[in-house]
């Protein structure tokens, strides 16, 4: 039942209550709250209770940007109160909605207010601009009580007292010196009287005022319970907890998408190596981290239910952490995002063991490089490798300025080789690629790595100027080909001996896990090459970025998340 | 008997520990609550274990007023009803080179059922019991499973592994350490833990509740070890300090009673047995320490 009670505002701490990484407890109608003041400076007024088990979040540890419940160490994010982390299931995503309940909010007159049903802005105090916040009287009345009795509050013969339209009282004296007494009713039978000052003093005229209404307001309070206490006592309020939502009854299952995320890992470090990107260096909980090879990446599971492909930049040796470069990108599905705000030192992220499928060769007289913005992780971690070896490269990273240069510390180990190219133009860009790879020859290659666009022209030049296909090695960060999963068909497995069919929206890769086979895929996509299958018989509609052309026009293999039969029936390899 | 302000009949027939028997004397009564019921007891002139219900105004009669008693786990147990069952079965306090020891007798402001979830519960080592029985980043439940065994009425939870730090005495490093757990009463529960000094046989870590109102307790703590390098008082006071740990969280959860709607709380695998306790109570139908689930 909504009561008017529940639709005012009320002020249920001083801003005082709220120092830096602090948590407040407060009460207002007998529903808890902890009020907690975020670094950025936004104040959180939620329900006081881990929807976990319970626990007050009173007790439990702000950092600044979330507040940490103490039993089991769930995550809460400012504002949102959104979970962020479930510490006991690292690999999983607390992606349902488990978000607790937050009230209405606003800091005010070095108050915090709060209503439980409030809506709209908090009414104008006029007077009270440049007030001082006398120290808040609890009271064991009700706050009908103590409103009757602060019409007699005085503080020199010449108070007048009146009640205004919101139930706070104003005590006014005729030098023009007022103050306005607002009452918390924190249960039914328990009150805080906080009173504001008109005017702002400082030093000792403040500790006198203070004094003095502390004094007067304890005489008040004696009173009035007096009163109460010759009364029935009220019933305390019962709040209503308002259930979790239906849909986090059951417990989620383990995620059986095949994306395995076998490892564990700690943020062990997370810095801006550039304008807009973060590097983090992921240390193993235990045991040894698996080998990676130059070009590998590895799945993030992020703690927003998202998976997530990141180059590890390693050099050769460096097998007790692996690091990635992450780019922040608003516009993509939030993937990035989650890492650079809600990831952070110390945190635990499941990831899958590194794959490559951006091999390396290692044979060859010289290497080119080319690396357009983020797209610079792998190549990296590839040009490390040449380097420990002694073998001959140049390494070419298109930005738009100096401040995009990411991972400028590794960059420095290419000494000569390095060249960084600043704020292209796509045409100049195109000119510069076009003297990059004038040269083609035996056991000359080129790895290239960036945006689609970048990549597409880099391909065509490379063509252009006669690099062989087997010659130039790319990998795009996505698939942005418009994908067309309407036809339907058949698949026959050859080395498993089934035929299954493959429904319209439906991948090859869902109805192969759907009945059982493990394919392992990491981008889904079409982009990373992970899940490839051979392919027997049957014409493919190729919808990958991952192939080259002319594997694709070969048809001997599959990107099976993405792409599909031309045919009413492909054989596959499997 | 004057009327019982517990009116759960299931928790009126169980048995309960309430006190340790040698802290019962010859000649000293002693007073305490079960069930929002003020019980007093003794141990006679031939040595046997008296307990009656005791009334503030009457005082009570320890002939007319007498409870049932039994001897078990080195605790006496009694029972405001008449309970149709044995005390549940702990076979390895038994075993001969066991040492038994009373840990300790905590009161905690908590239902009953919120402490037996804790008990049962792992994911707070590494938050409530830092470096002690975890520590971050090793915040992993890992699967394990869980059971309700129809034929004994209880509940088993088996395959728990959680990594501990230091977890073997001689080992500087820490492991997985094994756990099993088995709840065989509504408000007590059995916890095996692999021991380091003999990889085949576990510790056993028993609570047994006494509660005292909805919302109070006090809780028995037995120990069964296999520990031969320890002193009792260091035991003791290593068990003292986890449990110590535990009463702040357990007294800041809210309500206090347990509540058996499903959408009450979050559960996440991790408290897999913790769910399964609280269908467990609800099949049984108890509502003394819990709020049923709407019907
Ligand atoms: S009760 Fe808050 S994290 Fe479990
Ligand atoms: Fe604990």
């Amino acid at each position: 039942m909504t009561t008017d009670l529940q639709s005012n505002w009320y002020p249920i701490a001083s801003s005082s209550d709220l120092p830096k990484r602090h948590v407040y407890q407060a009460q207002l109608l007998g529903r808890e709250f902890a009020v907690w003041r975020a670094d950025d400076g936004y104040v959180n007024v939620w329900e006081n209770r881990c929807l976990h088990r319970g626990v007050r979040l009173s007790i439990g540890i702000n950092n600044g940007t979330e507040l940490r419940c103490q039993y089991h160490g769930w995550r809460y994010a400012n504002r949102t109160a959104g979970c962020t982390y479930i510490p006991a299931h690292p690999a999983d995503a607390p992606a349902r909605t488990i978000c607790n309940n937050t009230y209405p909010a606003q800091e005010a007159y070095g108050l915090v207010w709060a209503g439980e049903l409030a809506v709209g802005e908090l009414p104008a105090i006029d007077g009270f601009e440049s007030a001082t916040v006398l120290r808040p009287v609890p009271i064991m009345a009700p706050q009908k009580m103590v409103n009757q009795a602060l019409l007699g509050y005085a503080w020199d013969d010449t108070c007048e007292s009146a009640e205004n339209s919101d139930g706070s009282v104003t005590i006014t004296a005729t030098d023009g010196s007022a103050v306005r007494v607002f009452v918390q009713p924190v249960d039914s039978n328990h009150s805080v009287a906080r009173a504001l000052y008109n005017r702002k003093v400082a030093g000792e005229e403040r500790i006198a005022l203070l004094k003095r209404h502390s004094w007067l307001m304890q005489e008040l309070r004696d009173r009035t319970e007096t009163q109460a206490a010759r009364q029935e006592t009220p019933a305390p309020y019962e709040p209503v907890i308002a259930k979790v939502s239906e849909d986090l009854v059951d417990i989620p299952a383990i995620s059986v998408d095949g994306r395995k995320a076998d490892l564990r890992v700690q943020v062990a470090r997370k810095e801006m190596t550039a304008d807009g990107i973060a590097s983090l260096r992921l240390e193993a909980i235990k045991d040894q981290l698996p080998t990676f090879q130059p070009g590998a990446h590895i799945d993030v599971h992020l703690p927003n239910g998202l998976v997530r492909q990141y180059s590890v930049t390693n050099g050769p040796g460096e097998t007790d952490h692996y690091t990635i470069g992450v780019k922040r990108e608003p516009d993509s599905r939030g993937g990035s995002v989650a890492i650079h705000d809600t990831v952070g030192e110390g945190d635990v992220l499941a990831i899958s063991a590194p794959r490559n499928n951006f091999p390396l060769r290692r044979d060859a007289v010289h290497t080119i490089f080319i690396a357009g913005g983020i797209g610079v992780t792998p190549l990296i971690a590839m040009a490390r490798a040449l380097n420990a070896q002694g073998l001959e490269f140049e390494f070419h990273y298109f930005v738009q300025s100096d401040d995009h240069v990411a991972f400028k510390r590794e960059l420095s180990e290419f000494e000569g080789a390095l060249n960084i190219h600043k704020g292209q133009s796509p045409k100049e860009t195109g000119e510069t690629l076009t003297e990059v790879l004038a040269n083609p020859g035996y056991a000359r290659h080129v790895y290239i790595c960036g945006p689609g666009p970048m990549l597409e022209a880099t391909r065509q030049i490379a063509a252009d100027k006669g690099w062989a296909d087997e010659a130039v090695h790319f990998e795009y960060f996505k698939n942005t080909t418009e994908l067309d999963d309407s036809n339907s068909f058949e698949i026959d497995l050859a080395r498993s001996a089934m035929t299954l069919t493959v429904p319209a929206g439906k991948s090859i890769l869902d109805v192969l896990r759907e009945n059982g086979i493990n394919m392992s895929s990491s981008c889904e996509q079409g982009a990373c090459g992970t899940c490839r299958c051979g392919v027997i018989e049957g014409d493919v509609i190729h919808q990958d970025v991952y192939l080259s052309d002319g594997e694709k026009a070969e048809g001997r293999s599959i990107m099976t998340c993405v792409s599909r039969a031309a045919s009413n029936r492909l054989i596959l390899d499997i | 008997m004057s009327i019982l302000k517990c009116s759960d009949p299931i928790a009126l027939n169980l048995w309960y520990a309430i006190a340790p028997l040698d802290e019962v004397l010859i000649g000293e009564t002693a007073q305490t609550i079960l069930l929002e019921q003020p019980i007093a007891y003794t141990r006679n002139h031939t040595g046997e274990i008296v307990a009656w219900v005791h009334d503030v105004a009457s005082g009570g009669n320890p002939e007319t007023d007498r409870l049932p008693i039994k001897e078990r786990y080195g605790y006496f147990w009694t029972s405001l009803g008449t309970p149709d069952a044995d005390i549940f079965p702990i076979p390895e306090y038994d075993e001969q080179d066991r040492r038994n020891i009373h840990a300790a007798s905590f009161g905690v402001n908590v239902s009953a059922p919120r402490l037996v979830e804790n008990f049962l519960d792992m994911g707070h080592f590494p938050y409530v019991h830092t470096d002690i029985l975890g520590a971050e980043p090793h915040t992993e439940v890992k699967e394990y499973f869980v059971e309700v065994s129809k034929e004994r009425d209880e509940i088993l939870a088996t395959n728990c592994k959680f990594w501990q730090p230091m977890a073997a005495a001689v080992a500087s490093g820490g492991m997985d350490v094994d756990y099993v757990y088995r709840v065989p009463h509504p408000y007590s529960a059995v916890l095996y833990k692999s021991n380091p000094t003999d990889p085949e046989r576990m510790d056993v870590i028993a609570i047994f509740i006494q509660p005292t109102s909805q919302e109070t307790l006090r809780v028995h703590m037995l120990l069964s070890l296999l520990d031969e390098s320890n002193d009792d008082i260091s035991i003791r006071l290593f068990q003292q300090t986890i449990f110590g740990q535990d009463k702040p969280i357990l007294e800041n959860q809210y309500p206090k009673r347990l509540p058996l709607d499903p959408r009450a709380e979050t559960p996440i695998r991790a408290d897999k047995s913790a769910i399964a306790y609280r269908r467990w109570l609800s099949d049984k139908g108890i509502t003394y320490g819990v709020i049923p689930a709407a019907a």
